[in-house]
């Protein structure tokens, strides 16, 4: 499947309007062009005001840059989001099942479902926490899970994230933004809200209270700083949720429990939502030279006096080369069938994947293994001759760093560019929460890639952001014809 | 309330206050300049406000000469000097974002607007015909931080860091501010045309020359003008106004933490009441110039205790 195929718009398939778009048609029909652009100019004022930026890495220029956000909703019929959501939660039940099992007793690999090596030499497999459970059982509290579309019915996991996946502060305040401008748009819609979010990552958090808390847990937030890219989101979230936000030298840890520096005194602290990388978390166990962690949280939290979440070495979930596997992983653990499925991935370390992929690289995406942001990524289609003849040496010289993909042709929604209305390439990434219980609100991140053609919808290659609407009241996939949506 | 945050909160309302007092020593400065035409003494002025400013030995490290360009440059753009304008600017946000969540929304868009417009200054901005609008918009942009801190920020002790940022600094400017022009205060007869002049500067910048006028109802007297900026509370920059705040504000932080004390508390209490309770010509009986330097040195004093005691716990 190339992007020669028709892509399928999820506004006009056929030249028909599908249901869930009806009433945004009609709209998108009667603004005209300035109004949007006007409307698109007094978001990116909302943005700017409330600082919410995003860093880009090593591209110098403004450090500080706007996601741009396009004024036009994803819209989703309540159907449609319910089967994806079940397919969701049954993915990361499955996702934490084989986290403690791989960090447990191994069944799965002992039934040859999983090679014992893809497991044991993956660098993202920490052997600190073999045979430790986390507190409730939890690995990955706070999933997100990439999905993207083809067809009406047709969604596909494009990667699973477990470790600390960011993004939920633009699908919050996308939200906002939009009620501000539009709320007109609103009443005439019945949309799910995701504003609880927030809520619900603190009953999350709070679910998975550590042994040793007594009285109501406290929760922090971990934060690398506020020169990492995604500060504004933990500040956001801290804010929404009233707990503190902490850096690494705020917190000490004393006979193995975790306290932070106040203004009264050092005060307990029982459940930290990190947002930073396993590698920093504690000089102790990790990385020596790490400033961002606390040195002996690792010793604290194997003692039960804190929850960290997600936990550690929850990267072997998300890792590329085992993503293959997740199907097998809801087979073995729930005794279930896939309700999503996974896109076709050829890994480069298997000799005959190897030489397919060597053969078809102008029509594949190829991705390394443990990278993440689509940097050092290929799409095939949209590459020439020399970057395909480099990537081919890369990948001869170290197969097990890369997977292919076939360039799957992701469904595009209407979205306001410089010429006007022109469909866009989306992705989907639904945040996943996973406490005593899952929870996730409706909808999710919905990003766009605002260059034509582009497939690349990672905001640090010039992707923006769309408010995902999951409409209540189920507007049956009735089309009308285009002419007529006026 | 985090350490880390109680520490940016204070420095946010020091810097704020540090740009602001900036501008107002640089618009007095070029107020001056221009009504002085005697070169020596134009330079002259222009290292008072140098030390005034605290940022003499910054500048004599740059190896060069006080004059009006050079001074200007140093204190209100040169992102070397950690006090400039456009420093204190860009450090004021730096400790905004730090903690941008305990800020409301008007008091970081106040620092956030004022941070991405000084970042579009060019040289333009800072040449002698523009230099007075700049600094306008400084002291406007101060007033609005401070106006939005008052105005929407819970009586917590988020708002008492800030305060206390605000009044420490304050009070600190208004020492140096007299203590550069002591000599002319200090009843040492001088050139009267020259004498008035810097009695005028030193009301204009604390935004008192007015306030003078309403207190005392007569013509300036550098007796007066010390007593003013020192002892009469009702001046909202005087020494002893910024000391019954800190001393107001401390005592509200340690209240709000069931009574705990320590010896920033103490000191602050010991100096606002010499403050409240002292006599203009005992202070001038005992040399302004040495009440004045032990007041500075009590300042840097009380910083550090304050420091120690609530911001690297």
């Amino acid at each position: 499947m190339t992007t020669t195929t028709p892509a399928f718009d999820e506004m006009s398939a056929d030249g028909l309007v599908r249901g869930p778009y009806a009433e945004i048609a009609r709209w998108l029909a009667a603004t005209p062009q300035e109004a949007l652009e006007r409307r698109r100019r007094e978001a990116e004022l909302l943005f700017k005001r409330i600082g919410i930026t995003f860093a880009v890495y090593g591209e110098g220029g403004d450090p500080e840059r706007l996601i741009p956000f396009d004024i036009i909703p994803r819209i989703l019929a309540r159907a449609e989001w319910d089967a994806l959501s079940r397919g969701l939660v049954q993915r990361v039940k499955a996702l934490n099942l084989f986290l403690l099992d791989v960090y447990g007793g191994q069944e799965i690999v002992k039934a040859g479902k999983i090679p014992a090596a893809l497991v044991r030499e993956n660098e993202a497999f920490r052997p600190e926490m073999q045979g430790f459970v986390p507190p409730g059982g939890v690995y990955t509290h706070i999933a997100g899970i990439d999905v993207v579309r083809t067809g009406p019915g047709d969604f596909w996991v494009l990667e699973d994230n477990c470790r600390t996946p960011s993004g939920v502060s633009y699908m919050l305040e996308g939200r906002e933004a939009m009620l501000r401008l539009f709320p007109d748009l609103f009443a005439r819609h019945r949309i799910a809200p995701v504003g609880h979010y927030p809520e619900e990552l603190l009953e999350t958090l709070k679910s998975v209270a550590p042994p040793n808390c007594r009285g109501l847990p406290r929760v922090a937030i971990l934060t690398p700083g506020s020169y990492n890219s995604a500060y504004y989101e933990h500040c956001f979230l801290a804010d929404e949720m009233g707990v503190e936000v902490v850096e690494g030298p705020d917190l000490f840890v004393e006979e193995d429990v975790v306290y932070m520096r106040t203004t009264t005194g050092s005060q307990r602290v029982d459940v930290i939502y990190r947002r930073i990388d396993d590698d920093y978390l504690d000089p102790k166990v990790f990385r020596a030279e790490s400033v961002l962690g606390v040195p002996g949280l690792m010793a604290a939290y194997k003692k039960g006096n804190v929850t960290l979440a997600n936990a550690p070495g929850g990267g072997i979930a998300d890792d590329k080369a085992i993503y293959p596997y997740v199907p097998e992983m809801v087979r073995f653990y729930l005794g279930e069938e896939p309700m999503l499925s996974n896109v076709p991935t050829y890994l480069c370390e298997r000799d005959e994947d190897r030489a397919y992929v060597l053969d078809h690289l102008d029509e594949l995406v190829v991705k390394l293994t443990h990278g993440s942001g689509g940097y050092g990524m290929l799409v095939g289609p949209h590459s020439t001759a020399e970057q395909r003849a480099e990537f081919a040496a890369r990948i001869r010289a170290k197969p097990a760093e890369y997977i292919a993909q076939p360039t799957l042709a992701l469904s595009t929604v209407p979205t306001l560019v410089d010429k006007g209305i022109a469909p866009r390439h989306v992705d989907l990434r639904p945040f996943v929460l996973c406490g005593k219980e899952v929870r996730i609100v409706p909808g999710g991140l919905t990003r766009v890639a605002l260059r034509e053609g582009s497939l690349v919808v990672n905001s640090s290659q010039g992707g923006g952001t769309k408010d995902t609407w999951v409409l209540e009241d189920d507007p049956a996939d009735i089309t009308t014809p285009v002419g007529e949506a006026g | 309330m985090l350490s880390r945050t109680a520490d940016s909160l204070y420095w946010l309302g020091r810097y704020i206050e540090r740009a602001g007092n900036n501008a107002r020593g640089l618009q007095v400065a070029l107020r001056m300049a221009s009504l002085t035409r005697d070169v020596a003494q134009r330079d002259s002025a222009w290292r008072a406000l140098l030390i005034a400013s605290g940022c003499e030995p910054g500048f004599r490290e740059t190896g060069q000469v006080a004059t009006q360009e050079t001074v200007v440059r140093y204190l209100a753009a040169d992102p070397s000097n950690p006090s400039s304008i456009i420093s204190c600017i860009e450090a004021a946000r730096r400790n905004g974002r730090q903690v941008r969540t305990a800020l409301t929304v008007d008091m970081w868009e106040a620092v956030n607007e004022t941070w991405s417009e000084a970042r579009r200054s060019t040289q333009q901005t800072f040449a002698p015909d523009n230099l007075p609008v700049f600094l306008d918009w400084v002291k406007s942009r101060t007033v609005l931080f401070n106006g939005a801190y008052a105005d929407t920020m819970l009586r917590d002790e988020a708002w008492r860091f800030v305060r206390l940022g605000t009044m420490l600094e304050r009070a600190d400017n208004t020492a140096r501010v007299l203590d550069v022009h002591h000599h002319a205060l200090g009843g040492t007869e001088e050139d009267g045309a020259v004498g008035y002049l810097q009695w005028q500067a030193i009301l204009r910048s604390v935004s008192a020359l007015r306030a003078y006028h309403w207190v005392y109802h007569s013509r300036l007297e550098p007796r007066r003008i010390a007593e003013l900026l020192i002892l009469r509370p009702e001046l909202p920059r005087s020494m002893v106004a910024c000391y019954g705040r800190i001393e107001e504000t401390l005592d509200g932080i340690a209240a709000s933490h069931g009574g705990r004390k320590g010896e920033c508390h103490r000191l602050a209490g010991e100096m606002h009441a010499r403050l409240r309770f002292g006599r203009i010509a005992d202070v001038m009986a005992g040399g302004l110039h040495d009440f004045l330097t032990a007041t500075i040195d009590r300042n840097l004093e009380l910083g550090r205790q304050i420091q120690g005691f609530y911001l690297q716990a």
